[in-house]
């Protein structure tokens, strides 16, 4: 499963952020034309997107982009120009019921057959409101397409009648529900935006508590949170030291050629040895064991 | 040739980005017209740059008005043509060509 | 008593020439007590004996704030003074005044670390005959020292002086902390006019200047601009990429293997520059580490790490911030030192050779590690050598942080436009994009790889950087010399032509 613990939003209208997002090794940059982009430049962000899907800088890097909804008149020609330029994910704002989904996949599906791509690209549903919500374990299940579901709070505090608080506990249903609902259809969760960008340490609890609760990751409107977030995702050393005695063990076992392996008389089976591989993963990913962060 | 309909522009003035105004004329030419803090290291090939995107186009009788803060080539391209069909007043796009 | 034979025999007496003793008549009015206090500069510069094709010195401790050069160019040129050499520390963007002298005929020839701002420009299209000699904080004592560079008159700024000349520079109203620079030049200037905005009663010490090294002292209403002097330098920045970098060159020193106890630091100015310090502070908390010194200009954040007892000892040859001269006069292990004890390569003792790792910045960096920080992508004259090539030379560890590309200005060339620093003393350069070791340090690289650090050649930074802006068309230079770029050492490492 590939890493998705950091998505940087960049407004598309914003260019000198679109030609650099690049550098911060988000696990995803997502570009966004809809509530970033005023109307006058819905036009002119959609193109800008485009190019800077193709250039070479983005090569390695994951892209998504948060189109505007179909209902609008600039939903389709997002698309249009996104999937030609070999997005990887789309993210739906506003999801409200499995119908939005497979709607966008329908239109995403012609898209793709007209241009004649063998890529198929992935789905992401913001899920903003609460009918979004007490749909959310349907509609993470009602397509192959969605990587994952995410918690758009802004949107979705206000059709709750209450306002984003640092605590969170405004939040408290719809994270557990869009947790469960992804956790169940074995795709990825992620958390809304913290928009206090001067607040470090509330950003700091904020991603920690997520990442508690079991989030994959956080959708992120600065690069400068995503070295802290980073760091919170990171396994202890602990868990490393751990992860690496389970694969050597198992490697030894493999050479001896025997089939049960065991650590401190506790039996490794496949969810373990899978566990350990993924904690390395993150360990690499987190600037420890050779890899950068 | 095809003439645009309309003057029009696209971008902003910040650094890293592009202002592109484009107005049709009566001759049939790409006039070029660029101000760029790059001048130096980069104004032939950005006056190349604008004809070349204008070509692909087909598109002539056109003057070109960019003013320059430094942006990549496809954030030049990106405005040129924004500034392009806002002029078209968004024709069917052909993707292909942009 | 010495009789008439005495007299005859007297060159046996002694092993000079020595005169006889006439009695003087001794003045108990005290009144030469004073006799340092010129009214006016004119005065000043009459007294010192000042002509034309002489050499005059100044300091950059005011940075751009300074009020003394220009007050004091504009009555030397009133006085109709011409064929000056001026030998200032370093200009700053507040000295444009100095191109009408230059046009004038006063100033004909120029010593300087810097360039900036309409001076700069004016004199990258030729302004003066004479190429101005540009020399680091360190070469430039070098020069004063091995002979080529002698001052006549040296006009020193100080915030507070007393009546004999002994002047310290963290205090009062236009406080600049060390005066590091101006030492150098009150130790070797053939006359000394200390201008000032505040009498103290005598005696004033401790001082930075002395008593011995001033011939005249002349009050002004003021010397500087407070508001100016620190110039922003210790705003911490919130720009991501600078961050991104920073946090890259601390984990650089982390893992470089100096990174322990005793180690020393010395960081520049700029956002990616502080930022290191923050993240590294951070890091010697963790791990119980304490640095020995802090080196070169301090800044706010060195003075942070002294308090928290990061840091044993701050060597300070000039302040950056206010929070640094107010530290200089208050924290007795904060200890100003001049210039040539500093980074002077000839002197007994630069403390520079005890350096373990310094962090610079660049303006280009090429292929070779050579780098540029004093003129611009357009050719012009726009920074300062200051102490770049010095602490490169003698730190055990030196690190170039720079964005790849500065919007569509790319920072690795195939050459540098100018050679201030040569790429043999660089060890490793920093950039959003990769970190790439000077391959002369096989160990090092092999330590960076194994702590995760991308490790990129810089010839890849380079080929990626041209892919991003495309490949610069070369400035275009005329055939007249318009500055020549001296190394520490006073050999001519390169020279920066005329625009053409």
């Amino acid at each position: 499963m590939k890493l998705r613990r950091s998505m940087l939003f960049v407004p598309g209208s914003n260019t000198s952020m679109v030609c650099n997002a690049f550098v911060y090794r988000a696990d995803t940059v997502m570009f966004d034309l809809e509530d970033s982009v005023a109307i006058s430049e819905k036009d002119s962000a959609r193109l800008m997107v485009y190019h800077a899907l193709q250039h070479f800088t983005y090569e390695d890097v994951e892209t998504a982009v948060r189109v505007n909804p179909l209902h609008s008149i600039y939903g389709l020609l997002d698309l249009e120009a996104v999937i030609r330029a070999g997005v990887d994910i789309i993210r739906l704002p506003k999801t409200d019921t499995v119908e939005d989904v497979l709607d966008m996949q329908e239109v995403i599906e012609k898209i793709e057959f007209k241009i004649g791509t063998n890529k198929k690209t992935k789905l992401l549903a913001a899920i903003e409101s609460a009918q979004g919500v007490v749909n959310a374990v349907d509609i993470a299940r009602c397509s192959d397409r969605l990587m994952g579901i995410a918690l758009g709070a802004e949107d979705f505090v206000r059709d709750l009648h209450t306002q984003r608080t640092k605590a969170g506990s405004e939040l408290m249903a719809a994270r557990a529900q869009i947790l469960l609902a992804a956790r169940a259809a074995k795709i990825h969760a992620f958390d809304s935006v913290f928009s206090d960008v001067r607040d470090k340490e509330g950003f700091a609890r904020e991603a920690k508590y997520i990442k508690d609760l079991g989030f994959d990751g956080k959708s992120l409107i600065n690069p400068n949170q995503i070295s802290v977030l980073h760091k919170i995702f990171a396994p202890s050393r602990d868990d490393v030291e751990w992860a690496l005695d389970v694969i050597e063990a198992t490697d030894n076992a493999k050479e001896k050629g025997l089939g049960v392996v065991s650590i401190d008389g506790k039996m490794v089976d496949a969810p373990i040895v899978a566990r350990a591989q993924w904690t390395l993963e993150l360990a690499k990913a987190s600037g420890m064991l050779g890899g950068d962060e | 040739m095809n003439k645009i309909k309309k003057s029009a522009y696209a971008g902003t003035l910040e650094s890293s980005d592009a202002f592109v105004q484009i107005e049709p004329i009566e001759e049939d030419e790409i006039r070029v017209e660029l101000t760029s803090s790059v001048e130096e290291m980069y104004g032939d090939d950005i006056r190349e740059l604008i004809k070349s995107v204008i070509k692909e186009l087909s598109i002539s009788y056109i003057s070109v008005k960019v003013q320059d803060k430094g942006a990549l080539d496809y954030v030049i391209k990106a405005r040129l043509q924004a500034a392009i069909l806002r002029a078209n007043e968004d024709e069917k796009i052909n993707w292909d060509k942009l | 008593m010495i009789n008439a034979k005495d007299r005859a025999d007297m060159k046996d007496l002694t092993p000079s020439d020595a005169k006889f003793f006439k009695p003087k008549e001794k003045d108990n009015s005290g009144k030469e007590r004073d006799s340092k206090i010129c009214k006016t500069i004119e005065e000043s510069i009459k007294k010192s004996g000042l002509k034309d094709g002489m050499t005059i010195s100044f300091h950059h401790a005011f940075r751009g704030g300074d009020k003394v050069l220009n007050f004091v160019m504009d009555v030397i040129a009133k006085m109709g003074f011409r064929d000056l050499t001026l030998a200032s520390s370093s200009l700053s963007s507040v000295h444009d005044p100095l191109i009408e002298h230059i046009k004038n005929g006063v100033v004909t020839q120029i010593y300087t670390s810097g360039l900036r701002s309409k001076l700069g420009e004016a004199i990258s299209r030729g302004l003066m005959q004479k190429p101005v000699q540009i020399h680091s904080h360190g070469g430039r004592v070098h020069l004063i020292k091995s002979g080529e560079l002698k001052i006549d008159v040296a006009f020193l700024g100080v915030p507070v002086i007393d009546r004999f000349g002994n002047a310290t520079g963290y205090k009062g109203r236009s406080k600049c902390g060390s005066l590091g620079y101006a030492m150098s030049d009150a130790r070797y200037a053939k006359y000394v006019i200390a201008v000032s905005e505040s009498l103290e009663e005598y005696p004033s010490f401790p001082a930075s200047i002395n008593q011995d090294q001033v011939d005249s002292i002349v009050l002004v209403d003021e010397v500087g601009d407070p508001s100016q002097i620190g110039e922003g330098a210790t705003r911490m920045t919130s720009n991501p990429k600078e961050l991104l970098l920073a946090r890259r060159a601390a984990k650089v020193i982390v893992n470089s293997g100096l990174f322990k106890n005793g180690y020393s630091l010395q960081t520049g100015t700029g956002g990616a520059s502080l930022a290191t310090t923050i993240f590294l502070s951070e890091k010697m908390e963790e791990e119980n580490i304490t640095a020995s010194f802090g080196l070169g200009g301090i800044t706010g954040t060195m003075v942070y790490m002294l308090k928290r007892g990061l840091i044993k000892t701050l060597l300070d040859v000039q302040s950056f911030d206010e929070f640094a001269a107010k530290s200089l006069g208050e924290n007795q292990n904060h200890i100003e030192i001049s210039a040539n004890q500093y980074a002077n390569p000839s002197s007994k003792g630069a403390a520079i050779k005890q350096l373990d790792v310094v962090v610079l910045s660049a303006l280009e960096i090429d292929v070779d590690f050579n780098v540029n920080v004093l003129t611009g992508s357009k050719g012009i004259l726009r920074g300062a050598s200051g102490g770049h090539c010095d602490t490169a030379a003698e730190a055990k560890l030196s690190i170039i942080v720079a964005p790849l590309t500065r919007g569509r200005i790319p920072t690795i060339l195939k050459r540098v436009n100018t050679i201030i620093t040569p790429g043999n003393t660089v060890d490793v350069v920093v950039t959003d994009q990769g970190v790439a070791v000077n391959p002369k340090n096989i160990e090092l690289k092999k330590r960076l790889k194994n702590a995760g650090i991308t490790v990129i050649e810089i010839e890849e930074l380079h080929k990626k950087a041209m892919r991003i802006c495309g490949k610069p068309k070369p400035i275009k230079y005329s055939d007249k010399v318009v500055a020549t770029i001296r190394y520490r050492d006073g050999s001519v490492l390169d020279v920066v032509k005329a625009l053409a």
